[in-house]
């Protein structure tokens, strides 16, 4: 049994113009142990996704699913006392800017420890251990006075390394990293990715990471969700992704990167041309159709999620079949 | 030679006089730089009090460049670096402590904001902060005219009309205001704006940093496209390293102020001299699967500026680090042809 199941999982946000559909009807599973990653463009659902599963949407965003299941436990049904009990001890999140997600007034040691004292209900001095333990594996030095220091003492590096020993405090089952490394240097970041798939290995956690940097996802993910307008428009394991893109969008998104070897310095790239559909009211037929190079008159209906072999999908009706006739793509605007 | 007039559109630039003697009119195909650094440093005071000395940074030190005519400067480093310091000073933005900035071989030192506008033109990171939301497109784009005092009403809003074609935006966006465009849109208007003064030289500032992967495409094109059609020069601020290979002609690659190598694209992208440059180049993640992240070696004891390390200030972080380059800074050194430059003791 999956560690995560999620059925039909749709997120509406009413707004000024009407109802929008963050999420709609979205279906995925994270195994116990594998690095998922949520690949997408701004607006195209991951985050409210990421909130939804630990139960942080704005008050005002609705939630159904036909299922939404955390080792067995289904979350929809779940007391907010329950909900709280989960979070942080068996589902931790890393938020992208280290230092909004921290408290400024309190010391690091404070609030790595709280969550352990609160779902533990282990001593302060036990929790303290365990927090220079955690420091120490992410490679903070001097980690017994890093405790009595304040966020705003530490680099953005380093405080996404508290972050990460912040999650693992508890030892999680799920850890939903949501564009950990976004705000931080190249350098750093490719230490902190090489850390968290480290870490993540030696304690066993699966971990949900949202990002769009297909790079990224590319060195770290075991399975790929590619979503785009509220969707998952293509899943699969990370090299069938990359080696046959199923989805127009997907072979879109990996042709828009330079990439050296591959792209001659100075050419034109190929850009996506026009922009993402509004998500207030209803979107009929596959969303991507506008922006589609080989859009047919199909498209039209709502693309079914074809299978592709070996536990690859994606949301297309030529996923598995050569498209008729290519049409030429709308100028750009 | 005024490289825009295949646009078509009269410009009413020949029929004023340059407001500033230093800024003389260019001569074409001169070997002289578009835009040339020459030891440029510039140092803050922090913490300061009335009896009290603070703290010298150098944010920017001693840095020289020379970007020729037509050609793209690629600038990578990491925040804090000086990247921002240093196009602020290109700009006119803040004032240089020590040092000149050359256009045209003339110091712009002196010469007026107005002057140095028509030749040197931002573009920067965020295009959501960086026009006003209560000003239609067409406002934004045709202010530098209106300040300029160039043409007619009537002349303006052409002109502002024809920008809007080159960078692509439909005319009616000169009607909205920015609230109602797309982030790649705003980039657009942004691009605009610094162009409708007929620049010659442009300076990039993580143009393409705040948007999505598919838009970045469609302005890293029309960058290009603009480079040709106009013959623009560009200093182009990054920290994607595949963006600046895709883009740039040469790269210069800063470190705590400093410039720690330069050279070709070609150079710099094939046979790194630097250690630090072989870091950012590794940290680089292509999208390649079944690579994993590389171990890039550096410690991430990110070094404080106002208390730079003695001798290589990468010396802390740097895998390769020697007795001497604790004690002795590795001077910028052309290595064998002058085509290259290099700042390591190892290299």
């Amino acid at each position: 049994m999956p560690l995560l199941n999620v059925n039909n999982l749709r997120v509406d946000l009413p707004v000024e113009a009407g109802m929008l559909h963050a999420v709609r009807g979205i279906d995925f599973h994270v195994e116990r142990g594998e690095m998922l990653c949520l690949v997408g463009e701004s607006g195209c659902g991951k985050s409210m996704t990421s909130l939804a599963l630990m139960g942080l949407l704005p008050r005002k965003a609705r939630l159904s699913a036909d299922r939404l299941e955390f080792d067995g436990t289904d979350l929809t049904t779940l007391s907010e006392r329950r909900r709280s009990d989960l979070r942080g001890a068996r589902m931790a999140m890393i938020f992208q800017e280290p230092m909004t997600a921290l408290n400024p007034a309190y010391t690091l040691g404070n609030q790595l420890c709280e969550g352990l004292i609160r779902h533990r209900g282990v001593s302060r001095r036990e929790a303290r251990e365990r927090a220079i333990y955690l420091l120490g594996r992410v490679g903070i030095s001097a980690a017994k006075d890093r405790l009595d220091q304040y966020p705003h003492q530490l680099s953005g590096g380093l405080r996404q390394r508290v972050m990460i020993a912040m999650a693992l405090m508890c030892e999680p089952d799920l850890i939903i990293a949501d564009e950990p490394t976004t705000a931080l240097d190249v350098t750093i970041q490719a230490q902190i990715l090489r850390l968290l798939r480290e870490l993540q290995r030696e304690f066993g956690t699966a971990v949900i990471f949202i990002t769009h940097d297909l790079g990224v996802v590319a060195r770290i993910a075991d399975r790929v969700a590619v979503m785009y307008a509220g969707e998952v428009i293509e899943s699969a394991p990370t090299p069938a992704l990359y080696a046959a893109p199923g989805h127009p969008y997907t072979r879109g998104l990996l042709s828009c990167i330079p990439t050296p070897g591959r792209t001659p310095p100075g050419s034109r790239l190929q850009a996506i041309p026009g922009v993402v559909p509004s998500l207030v009211g209803d979107v009929e037929g596959c969303a991507f159709r506008n922006r589609c190079p080989q859009a047919q008159p199909t498209c039209e209906r709502t693309p079914p999620l074809m299978s592709l072999p070996g536990d690859h999908r994606a949301r297309c009706h030529y996923a598995d079949r050569p498209v008729p006739a290519p049409r030429q793509p709308e100028t750009m605007s | 030679m005024n490289a825009h007039s295949t646009t078509g559109v009269a410009d009413s630039r020949p029929s004023r006089t340059m407001p500033s003697a230093s800024m003389s009119p260019r001569t074409s195909r001169s070997p002289t730089p578009a835009l040339e650094l020459c030891g440029l440093s510039k140092t803050f005071t922090l913490g300061g009090g009335l009896f009290r000395r603070g703290r010298a940074l150098g944010a920017v030190s001693d840095v020289s460049l020379r970007i020729p005519r037509g050609q793209v400067m690629g600038l990578v480093g990491e925040s804090g670096c000086g990247k921002s310091t240093l196009a602020k000073m290109l700009l006119g933005l803040t004032t240089p402590s020590e040092g000149d900035v050359l256009v045209d071989g003339r110091p712009l030192r002196g010469a007026s904001q107005k002057a140095l506008a028509r030749r040197i033109q931002p573009i920067f990171q965020d295009p959501y902060s960086s026009l006003n939301p209560r000003k239609r497109i067409a406002q934004i784009v045709g202010l530098p005219l209106q300040v300029h005092g160039i043409g007619t009403s009537r002349e303006q809003a052409a002109r502002v009309a024809e920008t809007l074609d080159v960078v692509g935006l439909p005319r009616r966006a000169a009607d909205q205001f920015p609230g109602q465009l797309s982030g790649g849109q705003r980039q657009r208007v942004a691009i605009a704006r610094a162009l409708i003064m007929r620049p010659d030289i442009v300076i990039c500032d993580e143009p393409t940093s705040a948007l999505d992967v598919s838009v970045q495409a469609q302005i890293l094109n029309l960058l290009l496209d603009l480079k040709a059609e106009f013959g623009l020069t560009y200093l182009f601020i990054s920290h994607d390293l595949a963006v600046v290979e895709h883009l740039v002609d040469r790269v210069a690659v800063m470190y705590l102020g400093r410039i720690v190598e330069e050279g070709t694209r070609e150079q710099i992208f094939a046979a790194p001299r630097h250690p630090y440059t072989r870091a950012l180049l590794d940290s680089a993640l292509t999208p390649e699967p079944g690579l994993g992240v590389p171990d890039i070696g550096l410690g991430d004891t990110m070094p404080d500026p106002s208390d730079p390390p003695a001798g290589c200030a990468f010396h802390p972080r740097c895998p390769k680090a020697q007795a001497i380059c604790r004690q002795q800074r590795p001077r910028l050194e052309a290595f064998r042809d002058d085509s290259t430059r290099v700042a390591c003791h190892l290299a």
